[in-house]
């Protein structure tokens, strides 16, 4: 009995199903909303020194004991990510007060809010393959639902490609689901792992084959090299608060899977899969750079950084040494709080402006100064500069190359590194630092039926670019954190132990 | 909507929604061993009151429904999510199954347990997402 773990899925539920009892007092859902992701972040700061603790927490939900039942299990990657969705859900949550229009909360924004984080969490706490389809399904139409929530065409022209790929990519994910099962005879991910160490000779090409159809779903699902073609299409299309939470959760729930995956379960032949995942994860960096370089709309500029980050990560994972799964982990940590900030400055902006053309925009340094900081920190670190966060999150992941001897993986992390300083710089000089285009000089605020107070927009910008500042100063128990995971991942033994109660 | 149904719509409608509805109840309690459950149950009686809707018309339908569908998914939901938390007051894993024997008169002995609750819960779901649907959609039509 451990409810800890089970938790973090509960509360987000919960809390969902209250506002919608409640779906008539716009008060109540937003208050709900506040209170229930700040529960949830609470639950998932004690799951995390739980399990830092006292090792891998396990639940075998309704007593039905694995391999045979559903089991939640909480390493410390879980745990991790389950903290970092608590902190985003939150600022989300918060942010919303103020920048969710009225109709759109009239539409369900805070119960599919509430669906969105249970679906994410349940995604990392889950123990079983099949039930980790269920809840990437909880998840997505959750994402529909909020991507189309105010029914503008733009929308609707996203909403169709990320519906498309993301089916897609489901049907990939079930069928594959369907040939592993049909090989080992069980979904539980600890006791398929330790199936698969045993397939005879003569299997081991349908296996390839299977880990391959794996690493194509979850390629889509986080925006990888081929397939990302969804993610700048719908991420800058829905509510900027939307945006934000897709951006710093949604695909990398697919790099969390990736790591999971591709650590524990098809861990068996690395030479095929990571040889595959380093070119995915060069060309990933790569293509998102190069366009984001070529775009002049904030958000869209975002949109493709999102893209070239989720490369570094599986960078990490394909080097596939101690000190490069290190680095992924600490990247995500890095890159989950420093993306969500960034689009909600975004908002901001736009609150400010009303608009998110480069060239429209300008001067804001001279009237906000406060917000240019704010700006500057989260992208700064996002280009790697020290001390912030993504500093240590790219050395340890180019020194981690080095010592892998990829050189060419190494030259491609740098210059994507200088790109990406290009294109914050970029948007620095034409939103913040260049003179306001004539006829734009006073405010043009885009909504203001929700008052006119920006502390509430502020507050959650301030606490995400704070925890970006700390992560880059106290580096060394976050490297800690990372590292604990890290060993956890290349030792699956720890974790099927732990989920099946014997030595495997 | 002012439907031009047939006498015979009318008559059937009449009927058929009390026995619809029984029927969808039945399902909901037969499905813990057998085939039915809060789901299939669900459609049942929702498509039992989309039938009264399509024989009466929208007010009359919304009318014996006494509550807004949009309530019933709230409830239900809630409903489904606390099922699982008598398992975990009494120290068991979350959605442990929990039964507590009840000896009515004239049935015997009834076995009450946590699924059934989840079931219910599951069943007020898609009544309220059906109806929801259902309902807003010949509005729609009728705004045109």
């Amino acid at each position: 009995m451990n409810l800890s773990v089970a938790l973090p899925i509960l509360i987000p539920l919960l809390a969902g199903a209250v506002s919608l009892v409640f779906w008539r007092s716009h008060f109540a859902q937003r208050w709900i909303g506040v209170f229930g992701t700040g529960a949830l972040l609470w639950a998932a700061i004690v799951l995390l020194l739980q399990t830092w603790e006292e090792g891998i927490q396990v639940m075998h939900m309704g007593s039905w004991v694995g391999p045979f039942g559903i089991v939640l299990v909480s390493d410390l990657l879980g745990a991790i990510m389950v903290l970092l969705t608590g902190i985003t859900g939150f600022a989300t949550a918060l942010y919303s007060l103020v920048a969710i229009p009225r109709e759109h909360e009239k539409f369900g924004y805070y119960p599919l809010l509430h669906l969105l984080l249970a679906g994410v969490s349940g995604a990392f706490l889950t123990g079983d393959i099949f039930n980790l389809y269920v809840w990437f399904e909880v998840m997505l139409v959750a994402s529909f639902a909020l991507i189309i929530l105010g029914g503008e065409r733009a929308q609707m022209e996203g909403a169709i490609k990320y519906v498309t790929l993301n089916l897609f990519s489901s049907a990939l994910f079930l069928s594959a689901i369907g040939l592993l099962y049909g090989i080992t005879g069980t979904l539980n991910m600890a006791d398929v792992a330790v199936k698969l160490g045993e397939v005879s000779g003569e299997e081991q090409g349908l296996v390839s084959v299977i880990s391959i159809l794996f690493l194509v779903a979850f390629g889509i699902k986080a925006a990888a090299f081929p397939l990302f073609f969804w993610l700048p299409a719908s991420y800058h299309t829905p509510q900027v608060a939307v945006s934000a939470i897709f951006a710093g959760l949604l695909t990398k729930v697919g790099v969390y899977v990736l790591f999971r995956f591709y650590t524990l379960i098809f861990a068996h032949d690395t030479e095929l899969t990571h040889t595959i995942l380093l070119w995915m994860g060069m060309l990933t960096m790569l293509t998102g750079v190069l366009g984001a370089a070529a775009q002049f709309e904030f958000r869209r500029i975002l949109s493709f950084h999102i893209i070239s980050q989720i490369g570094y990560m599986i960078l990490g994972l394909a080097i596939f040494t101690p000190l490069a799964i290190v680095g992924g982990v600490f990247y995500i940590m890095h890159h989950i709080i420093v993306k969500a900030n960034l689009f909600l400055v975004s908002g901001l902006v736009y609150r400010l402006r009303g608009t998110y053309e480069l060239k429209d925009l300008g001067g804001l340094y001279r009237s906000h100064p406060w917000l240019g900081l704010l700006f500057l920190i989260p992208a700064l670190s996002l280009a790697g500069l020290p001390p912030l966060s993504g500093f240590f999150a790219k050395f340890v992941i180019i020194r981690a190359g080095i010592e892998a001897e990829q050189w060419l993986a190494v030259a491609v992390s740098l210059l994507v590194g200088l790109l990406t300083l290009y294109s914050m710089i970029k948007i620095w000089n034409e939103v913040f630092w260049k003179a306001a285009p004539a006829e734009r000089t006073e405010e043009a605020p885009a909504y203001t039926h929700q008052g006119n107070s920006l502390l509430m927009y502020y507050l959650p910008i301030a606490a995400l670019a704070l925890m970006t500042v700390l992560i880059g100063v106290f580096a060394q128990p976050i490297y800690l954190l990372a590292e604990g995971s890290a060993a956890q991942l290349l030792a699956p033994a720890g974790y099927i132990e732990a989920v099946l109660g014997v030595q495997p | 909507m002012k439907i031009e149904s047939s006498l015979i719509l009318r008559a059937a409608g009449h009927f058929l929604l009390p026995l619809l509805i029984i029927f969808s109840l039945f399902l909901l309690l037969r499905g813990h061993n057998e085939p039915g459950g809060g789901f299939i149950a669900g459609l049942v009686a929702a498509a039992a009151v989309a039938l009264y809707m399509f024989s009466m018309d929208i007010q009359t339908a919304r009318k014996i429904l006494y509550v807004d569908p949009r309530d019933l998914i709230g409830g239900g939901l809630t409903l489904a999510v606390l099922s699982g938390v008598p398992a975990v007051l009494q120290g068991k894993a979350f959605f442990t199954t929990l039964w507590w024997p009840v000896t009515l008169p004239l049935l015997g002995e009834v076995k009450l347990s946590t699924p059934l609750f989840f079931d219910i819960g599951v069943y007020l779901v898609v009544v309220g997402s059906v109806l929801t649907i259902v309902l807003n959609l010949a509005e729609a039509e009728d705004h045109d």
